[in-house]
């Protein structure tokens, strides 16, 4: 019996000299060591992606402001939101996906352990080779540096004679590596949750969070797939003189905005549905109920890949279509709105008549809750094309998706680090720097984003530099940079908080949450192998069973 | 107390989920065949856009002997593999070393016709919207003929230092699954190039 009293190795408690903890790392394969890393990583890339932002508002503080150059804003907002996009949120999300997928449908590792160090590196090396333009993008004779054609890189404002030097290579074979260090990624999750579940743990059973990766995984390998295939183009046409893109010879434009929208918009997707799997976890523990509705969370969550392989478009209105396909997709774009709030209504029911906890991770669940909702509902005001013509490139199209990404998957994100930081480390976060964090992020947040919405309304386009005094936009966009302000300290709140209880914080235990899932029955952190024997399941809530045999949920099933 | 696990109860053994060689396998060729998508829709969105010549009707010849070469392979490599599970080892080798050939005989086939191009034709990359399609798509195939090619004689060279047996199988199953992708995407590109787009 696994019951055995288990003692955990600290390799590193041992005296161990600091080069053999490196080298460990460097060499490693664990799952949960790789999760680490990747977490690691992408919170690096957080505070440099928060660096530029702060900058992009400092510069738009005040009108007619020169606190950098245009030229620098533009490489500004480019390598903000490639960062925050490719190297903060899907090696974050990522991560936790390495940590708990496995832990969760009781594994010892994923599927390819190897490969998934491989995709590890590979992301990596993507992050320092997008960086390292700012030296090798012909920064030494200083004719460009950075990339600056905008993280959509639109033909011909990427092509060789608009963007000389090598940034736009830079940025376009950093994309490529981490492409396909995710596809590798995604393989590996699809084939640890097909092949590698316990015994007992039918797809019926398996973790909302499984669930919602597996759907993820799939989506990376049809949408990160066609961002590769127009990467290849697009040095194509710049290294060997080919047209795709090129309009002079007759190429499209509009191919490579529909090429980089196919991977666009489901993207949008890849980043929130880990984020609906933090909430699923979360919200029922805290609510002290199952959650509600499994069969049709999850059969709204593949609803949800489905559709939203066919909404890119929506991105284009303002191209011209014709008519036809922007009526297509106006419809497809509100369709999402279906399943997606028949996810809302299932977290609310799941809420509804719990003992809910308001304990710093379910903070930020509700939190996510109300703001992902808010971003929806702008997401189907710019989802009508005649809407979005008027507001298409303004910043009401940033305040919406800052909305989604920020208030939603970020406040998401922030609740897993609560919730699983105490597995990972062992030690609980602090709750009053927890709640600390929660309040002051949650006013910078609608301080500077609900604010946004308004000069967006009033004209303001989005990616200028600057503008002129007296357009009604000046106090507003002040505001927001307040706002900016208070998010970066709350995010220093968080960091000190990761720092602090790391040393300080309360132990933790198997199972501080009281909660139901099978990464809760080892010890934290929990051993390499995981499970000292592959334990065997019979309901959806394994560790309820074990804590309640007089009323198990088996029996229900 | 954190250092004992929660004692849960232990597994049965009659448990059975797919083989994880295979399940990847199929999710690379998914991810591939999203790839090989974006660029054929290129291809047709863009056949007859080309300001100049030469057009496909001018100058492309349609390769039916190294097309019947590398579909049949998919036929050596399917029963090399059926051999290898039956244990006859050395109808498995012969049988995936005549794949190797015909796969061989296919890139010879490409190589011939894209020097005819370039040298005859003057059709590059950069000549024209063709070009840039052509030797894109039908250079992505190759490429990936190229890593299939590869991974067989890695195959073949263990196979003939006596280390492949029925016991790995399931593992060159997997490989000849990719093989046959490579030659299923041979019949979209064959399709688009050589019949609508001309």
């Amino acid at each position: 019996m696994s019951s055995d009293a288990l003692v955990i190795q600290t390799g590193e408690a041992a005296g161990q000299p600091w080069v053999a903890t490196l080298h460990e790392w460097v060499t490693t394969v664990d799952h949960k060591r790789l999760g680490v890393l990747y977490i690691l990583y992408a919170l690096f890339f957080l505070v440099i992606g928060g660096i530029e932002a702060t900058i992009i508002r400092i510069q738009l503080m005040h009108p007619h402001n020169d606190f950098v150059s245009p030229q620098v804003f533009n490489r500004m907002f480019t390598m903000h939101g490639t960062t925050m996009i490719f190297f903060v949120a899907m090696p974050i999300l990522f991560g936790f996906g390495n940590y708990l997928v496995p832990l969760m449908i009781g594994a010892r590792d994923m599927a390819f352990p190897r490969l998934n160090a491989f995709s590890f590196w590979l992301t990596a090396f993507g992050g320092l080779l997008l960086y390292f333009s700012l030296l090798g993008g012909n920064g030494l004779y200083g004719a460009g540096n950075a990339p600056d054609v905008g993280w959509w890189a639109y033909a011909p404002l990427a092509s060789r004679a608009f963007s000389p030097g090598h940034s736009s290579d830079y940025w376009t074979i950093a994309l490529l590596a981490s492409g396909f260090g995710s596809i590798a990624t995604a393989i590996n999750i699809i084939v640890t949750i097909v092949s590698m579940r316990c015994p007992g743990m039918t797809l019926s059973r398996m973790p909302l969070l499984a669930w919602m990766n597996l759907v993820m995984s799939g989506m990376v390998l049809l949408a990160i797939s066609p961002l590769s295939a127009a990467q290849l183009m697009l040095l194509v046409d710049r290294y060997l003189g080919g047209h795709f893109f090129d309009t002079q010879a007759g190429g499209s434009a509009t191919l490579w905005m529909h090429f980089f929208w196919i991977f666009g918009h489901p993207e949008v997707y890849v980043l929130i549905i880990p984020c609906f799997a933090f909430a699923s976890e979360i919200i029922p523990v805290f609510s002290r109920k199952p959650i509600f509705g499994y069969p049709v969370m999850v059969g709204a969550t593949v609803c949800i890949a489905f559709v939203s392989m066919s909404v890119w478009a929506h991105h284009m209105f303002t191209i011209g279509m014709s008519s036809y396909a922007n009526s297509f997709f106006t419809i497809t774009t509100m369709a999402v709105g279906v399943p997606t709030g028949i996810k809302i209504f299932n977290w609310l029911g799941t809420m509804w008549g719990g003992k809910i906890q308001f304990r710093t991770p379910m903070l930020f669940c509700v939190g996510f809750l109300f703001q992902f909702l808010i971003a929806g509902l702008t997401g189907i005001m710019l989802a009508s094309s005649p809407f979005d013509w008027q507001l298409g490139g303004s910043y009401f199209v940033v305040a919406h998706f800052h909305y989604v990404i920020v208030g939603g998957i970020l406040f998401a994100l922030f609740g897993a680090f609560y919730y699983w930081y105490p597995k990972i480390t062992g030690r609980m976060l602090s709750e009053g720097l927890g709640k600390l964090h929660f309040w002051l992020f949650l006013i910078g947040f609608h301080l500077t984003f609900d604010l946004m919405h308004i000069p967006g309304l009033l004209g303001m386009p989005r990616r200028i530099y600057t503008y002129e005094p007296g357009r009604g936009w000046d106090t507003l966009n002040f505001l927001v940079t307040i706002g900016a302000f208070v998010q970066g300290i709350a995010t220093l709140v968080f960091v000190a908080n990761l720092v602090i209880s790391y040393f300080k914080g309360k132990k933790a235990g198997n199972d501080p949450w009281d909660a139901w899932t099978l990464e809760w029955s080892v010890s934290s952190p929990p051993p390499e192998y995981n499970f000292a024997s592959i334990p065997r399941v019979s309901s959806r809530r394994p560790l309820w069973d074990l804590k309640h045999p007089e009323d198990p949920d088996s029996r229900y099933e | 107390m954190s250092t004992i696990a929660t004692p849960l109860p232990e597994g049965p053994l009659a448990w059975k989920l797919p083989y994880g060689g295979k399940v990847g396998m199929a999710c690379l060729i998914i991810a591939e065949s999203a790839i090989f998508t974006i660029f054929v829709v290129a291809y047709l969105f863009y056949i007859g856009k080309s300001l100049s010549g030469p057009t496909p009707r001018e100058v492309l010849e349609t390769p039916i002997f190294y097309t019947i070469c590398l579909l049949s392979s998919s036929l050596t490599v399917h029963f090399a593999g059926k051999f290898l599970e039956r244990g006859s080892r050395a109808a498995f080798l012969v049988l995936w070393l005549l794949t190797i050939v015909l796969g061989g005989l296919f890139l010879y086939g490409t190589g011939q016709e894209w020097h005819r191009l370039i040298y005859e034709h003057g059709l590059t990359i950069s000549t024209n919207l063709f070009g840039t399609t052509y030797y894109s798509l039908v250079g992505l195939h190759a490429f990936h003929v190229t890593a299939g090619l590869t991974m067989l004689t890695i195959v073949l060279v263990f196979g003939l230092a006596g280390r492949v047996g029925p016991e790995q199988s399931a593992r060159v199953d997997v490989l000849s699954l990719y093989w046959h992708f490579v030659d299923a995407v041979w019949v979209v590109v064959f399709s688009v190039v050589y019949v609508l787009g001309r």
